[in-house]
């Protein structure tokens, strides 16, 4: 599904953040992705989504067969990538259910398939909707405006049910949530899991693991995974801290 | 109305909307020489076979206007039209008309199929599909049936000068007199025709009164001019403008547009432009500078609704002289400016009458190496006890070579009064778009998004199957702005 | 401005003495005289301010002594440079010892140095009637990395009848120099005097200049002032106007800011009553990227007493990432005062983030009642109020000894208290 070979990036400043990362995710599977501030986290995510303000100076990263560093940010969505941000944005105006009509139609149109009907769209909004147990009444609100923190995180989710992508990167989705958003939350990208589709879990907590439990876990540490395991790597680095794997690396 | 979007409004923007508004008219080619002095007037009065004393006024405002010298206090810069080089007396819309389907221009095609527009609605407003005329004219009779049994007086001005000379004389130069300025005196001299529009004491106008019908009544042209009366208690919601993209020729356009709402009575005046706004390289396009104001009595309220993206150079301030008490004034308007477009656009609120209020919404949007200024004014004069203004003006910038400028007059002469302005300039959030195109959505989809969203405040107080098609109308205004 | 045959401004001026020598500034500005006339309100700029039956009478100029103890400020202790009707009074005045400021005549300058230095100033015809026919003026000097150890305190007093005081200065902030000039302004035995000040400077680059001026005048005064700085790169200026004279003020201020980094801050106070007209016109023209500037205005009109804000914010093609921000709030206090408020902005690049309010109201009634309600006079509840309003914006004042001047005007003219 994704094979990221030596991967380099800078920021515009100059100043590089990836030092040559490696990582292959296979269709189904759930990875996990822990290291501290500054290890490079988002960088990997909005390299992989596209953003402006990122010089990719190394490596390669194979999507499905695409190249996707050579792709658009909006065609790496139509591709079906899909980036759950840790700090969603407010766009005034503009409703949810409006912005994801024509996402969805954009990337229907790209797979060269036909328009979604409006009742099958209203009939997968109520699905996804209660997927992650967010008001139907949000969904017809201005995408993020007067959202709390957790209801944004939720929106985030609500957005992956309905556009359903083949790759999702979940940037610090368990951050600000109290226990109870984060079990909906979990419990609605379990529910999103499936053969066909992978998830990157990128965090700074092992209690996110807990409710979604990845079936591999990576550190990364100055812009490189610098240590795999399984899901009890996690609880050990809640345990001991990240100092550990580099003392360890060191000897 | 509210700002939460229900699934009723999404199921109704689902539905293909059907394109209700266009060019219908079989119009006789009829111009006279080009020129202006007072013997054209004569010619253009007694060709429209008016009374005295309508050539009366017109010669009066021409007079009036050889005296006057065109303003060039607006933030615009254009070669002033040679005024002896204009023909004053051309029935209009003979210019949009096509002999075959393959003659239409094809951007002008492409345009409509981007608005949504079926085929034979295309045919139907490039004029070269007649069959639906007769069709049209008989929807607009059975309307036409159901106003006449209500007392509403909706025709062309013409006619209304003809039938109702009585109202005419009443009311016309009362709110816009002909010394009110260049293009008002111009437009008084020479107007060709226009509408008029009669609601009497406490009657609600049942349906938006459209230039649909008003298409098939008679005809709009370069100096057009409309008088809309709102007798005691009545309301009204008159629907001006076209979606439709407009290929006229008319280089100049003043119109005058007078609305009198008397006590208790309501006007709702939505107005989306579209006019030619020049190529990509700023070469043509229509000058637009029209004269719009409004007199509200005791209770009365004028509301004026605008979506601009049209014309290379805009004039423009719809206006409220609120002169009874309690009477109410707003102003919502988007104005979009692409490639070497121009605007200078706000409103006026006076405030006359005790405990009058007024609200101003402005959403300014440039692009390309366009100018877009908000202009207005808010006077609150002395006896205007307790007067209430807000005004929000708002600017979007799109690209660096565009300008957005905002220059409010406020001028407060009560101390009861509270008058509040804000304004913002700021550039489209590249977060968002970046957000859009994350979901799958392109940059230049995501602009139109944003901007719709950003514009959200002023589309809301359009008649809704108006507000869809304004929509749309922004976002191809806007193609090919991103940088 | 409009070219005329019957030329009022040459009428206006003909009773001036001629300078000894017409040094080339003076005489670039007497040839543009002839051209020009005084606006009217059909000029933009002067829209909402007439000047005309002012500038129908005759002025003379006249040096003049006075007593200047009462507008000494205690505890300031600066320089104190006194200026009457327009005339550089040395004798007055006490230069402390300050290795970082050096005070001069502006006529003592050499010319060309003069010359070059005012340059390309946008005038209006009272600059320029100014820079024909000053009478005296200082070129201050902040020296070059240095902070000046005292204020500059500039006194002008208007002494006499029909006078006009045509000062000019210029204050020069070397690269790196950090300052605080402070300019007042007083009128006594007067009767229907002009002012027609100009002040300019420099603030070249890393360096600080702070200006605060305080306008008093008899309610009989003209009082024109032109101030025109320029900013180089990574400067800070500051200004802080506080009004409550004269009969008709017009404090023309332009800030051309010519470098990234800088930051332009602007605020003023002014309180009018009777027959006052108060006329603040102000510009922020950006040029270059990265700059900041904060514009704050308040005004308190009471009796008939006009007020009048105009500020404009110009951010230049390419000058990005601009922040700018501009405020005009004004409350009236009695039925027939009256404000006109014309904040603009006026914007050509598109990374900026600029911002104007502007508002005009009468006092909260439901705070006043609350206040009144906790035992509080309706009277006092108003000053608490006005003096709550204002301010914030005297609080820019961080002078201690200027504050604390301005706080007993305050309530000695208004009964107002901070």
């Amino acid at each position: 599904m994704l094979t990221i070979k030596n991967l380099h990036a800078s920021v515009e400043e100059g100043h590089e953040i990836l030092k040559g990362l490696n990582l292959g995710v296979k269709a189904g599977e759930v990875h996990a992705i822990m290291g501290p501030n500054g290890s490079g986290k988002s960088t990997l995510a909005s390299v992989l989504a596209g953003k402006d303000g990122y010089e990719v100076t190394g490596g390669s990263v194979d999507f499905d067969g695409v190249d996707l560093l050579d792709l658009e940010a909006e065609d790496r969505a139509k591709e079906g990538l899909f980036l759950a941000f840790q700090y969603p944005v407010e766009i005034p105006g503009v409703s949810n259910i409006n912005f994801l009509r024509t996402a969805i139609n954009e990337i229907r149109e790209y797979r060269k398939e036909d328009k979604m009907s409006a009742k099958d769209f209203l009939a997968k909004v109520k699905t996804a909707s209660n997927l992650v147990e967010l008001d139907s009444k949000l969904a017809s609100r201005a995408v993020n405006v007067g959202f709390s923190g957790g209801e944004k995180k939720r929106n985030e989710i609500f957005q992956m049910a309905m556009l359903e992508p083949k790759l999702a990167i979940l940037d610090e989705t368990d951050s600000g949530l109290d226990i109870d958003a984060l079990r909906i939350v979990s419990e609605g990208v379990n529910k999103l899991r499936s053969e066909g589709r992978s998830i990157i879990l990128i965090t700074h907590y092992q209690r996110l693991l807990e409710y979604i439990q990845p079936d591999f876990v990576h550190v990364l540490n100055d812009g490189k995974i610098i240590k795999t395991g399984t899901k009890e790597l996690a609880l050990e680095l809640e345990e001991k801290g990240y100092d550990w794997i580099n003392e360890e690396i060191a000897q | 109305m509210s700002n939460t979007y229900t699934e009723e409004d999404l199921a109704r923007n689902l539905e293909v909307q059907e394109y209700k508004y266009g060019f219908t008219s079989d119009f006789k080619s009829d111009t006279i020489p080009v020129g202006l002095d007072e013997d054209v007037i004569r010619l253009i009065s007694s060709k429209k076979e008016e009374p005295e004393w309508l050539l009366e006024k017109r010669l009066q405002a021409y007079r009036a206007w050889t005296t006057m010298k065109e303003p060039d206090w607006a933030h615009v810069n254009y070669e002033k039209p040679d005024f002896q080089a204009i023909s004053y007396y051309s029935a209009p819309g003979q210019t949009k008309k096509y002999e075959s389907w393959d003659d239409v221009d094809p951007e002008m095609k492409e345009t409509m199929k981007k608005l949504g527009i079926s085929m034979e609605e295309q045919q139907r407003l490039t004029g070269t599909a007649v069959d639906f005329v007769v069709d049209s004219v008989s929807v607009a009779t059975s309307f036409k049936k159901k106003l006449g049994e209500l007392g509403i007086i909706f025709c062309s001005f013409s006619e209304a000068v003809e039938n109702h000379p009585e109202l005419v004389k009443k009311y016309m130069g009362t709110v816009v007199p002909h010394t009110d300025n260049f293009y008002a005196a111009l437009n008084s001299a020479v107007f060709t025709d226009g509408s008029f529009c009669y609601i009497p004491k406490g009657v609600r106008c049942p349906m938006e009164l459209s230039t649909y019908f008003r298409i098939n009544e008679g005809g709009t042209g370069q100096f057009e001019r409309t008088l809309v009366v709102a007798d005691e208690g009545s309301y009204v919601s008159y629907l001006e403008g076209c979606t439709a993209p407009m290929r006229d020729e008319n280089q100049l356009h003043a119109a005058v547009v007078e609305l009198i709402a008397l006590d208790d009575a309501e006007i709702k005046y939505s107005t989306v432009q579209n006019w030619y706004p020049g190529n990509k390289d700023g070469v043509g396009g229509v000058f637009n500078f029209v004269t719009k104001r409004g007199l509200c009595e005791r209770n009365a309220k004028i509301s004026w609704t605008q979506v601009e993206t049209g014309s290379a150079v805009t004039w423009k301030y719809p206006s409220c002289v609120l002169k009874g008490d309690n009477s109410i004034g707003e102003f919502y308007s988007v104005a979009v400016t692409n490639n070497f477009q121009q605007a200078d656009t706000g409103s006026k609120m006076v405030h006359l009458g005790k405990n009058t209020s007024s609200t101003i919404i402005s959403k300014g949007i440039s692009a390309g190496e366009s100018q877009n200024t908000y202009r207005g004014l808010v006077q609150i004069h002395a006896g205007a006890e307790n007067a209430r203004n807000r005004s929000e003006c708002d600017s979007l910038l799109l690209s660096d070579r565009s300008g957005a400028h905002t220059f409010p007059y406020i001028e407060c002469k009560n101390s009861s009064a509270r008058v509040e302005h804000e304004a913002t300039t700021s550039k489209i959030g590249e977060d968002q778009i970046f957000y859009c195109q994350q979901r799958g959505i392109d940059s230049e989809k995501a602009i139109g998004l944003i901007v719709n969203g950003y514009c959200k405040e002023v589309l809301n107080h359009m008649p809704m199957e108006f507000a869809v098609e304004a929509q749309k109308l922004l976002e191809i205004s806007l193609e090919n702005s991103v940088g | 401005m409009e070219l005329v045959l019957d030329n009022k401004v040459l009428e206006f001026v003909s009773d001036f003495k001629k300078p000894e020598t017409i040094s080339k500034v003076r005489k670039q500005a007497l040839d543009a005289l002839t051209g020009m006339d005084f606006p009217t309100t059909r000029v933009e700029e002067w829209k909402y301010t007439r000047v005309a039956k002012y500038v129908k009478r005759k002025y003379k100029q006249t040096q003049a002594s006075t007593n200047i103890e009462e507008y000494a400020i205690a505890d300031l202790n600066a320089h104190q440079l006194v200026f009457v009707n327009g005339y550089y009074d040395e004798s007055l005045s006490t230069i402390l010892d300050d290795d970082a400021v050096s005070v001069q005549k502006i006529d003592e300058l050499d010319e060309e140095y003069y010359s070059d230095l005012v340059d390309g100033t946008e005038e209006n015809v009272f600059s320029l009637i100014n820079k024909a026919y000053q009478t005296g003026g200082v070129f201050i000097q902040i020296k070059k990395n240095k902070k000046a150890n005292h204020p500059i305190h500039m006194i002008h007093v208007l002494e006499g009848e029909e006078v006009i005081a045509n000062a000019r200065h210029f204050v020069l902030a070397e690269n790196g120099s950090k300052s605080e000039v402070i300019a007042t302004f007083h009128s006594k035995n007067s009767a229907n005097s002009f002012t027609n000040v100009v002040l300019e400077g420099h603030v070249e680059s890393n360096a600080s200049l702070t200006i605060n001026k305080l306008q008093t005048e008899a309610k009989d005064v003209l009082h024109i002032s032109n101030e025109l700085f320029v900013q180089d790169e990574s400067s800070n200026f500051l200004i802080n106007t506080i009004t409550t004279g004269a009969q008709l003020t017009r404090n023309g201020l332009d800030v051309i800011v010519e470098g990234e980094n800088c930051h332009t801050e602007m605020n003023g106070a002014y309180l009018g009553t009777e027959n006052q007209h108060m006329d603040n016109h102000t510009l922020i023209d950006q040029l270059y990227s990265n700059c900041t500037s904060s514009e704050s205005y308040k005004g308190v009109m009471d009796g008939k007493s006009v007020g009048v804000f105009n500020g404009k914010v110009i951010v230049r093609q390419d000058a990005q990432k601009i922040a700018a921000y501009q405020s005009n709030k004004n409350i009236l206090l009695s039925k027939t005062a009256s404000v006109n408020s014309k904040p603009e902005l006026e914007i050509y690049a598109d990374d900026v983030r600029c911002s104007h309010g502007s508002t005009i109201g009468e006092l909260d009634q439901e705070a006043i009642y609350y206040l009144r309600s906790r035992g509080i006079s309706a009277a006092s509840a108003k000053q608490l109020l006005v003096a709550g309003f204002i301010g914030d914006i005297l609080d820019k004042v961080e002078n201690e000894a200027l504050r604390a001047d301005i706080d007993e005007l305050f309530l000695n003219d208004f009964g107002w208290k901070f």
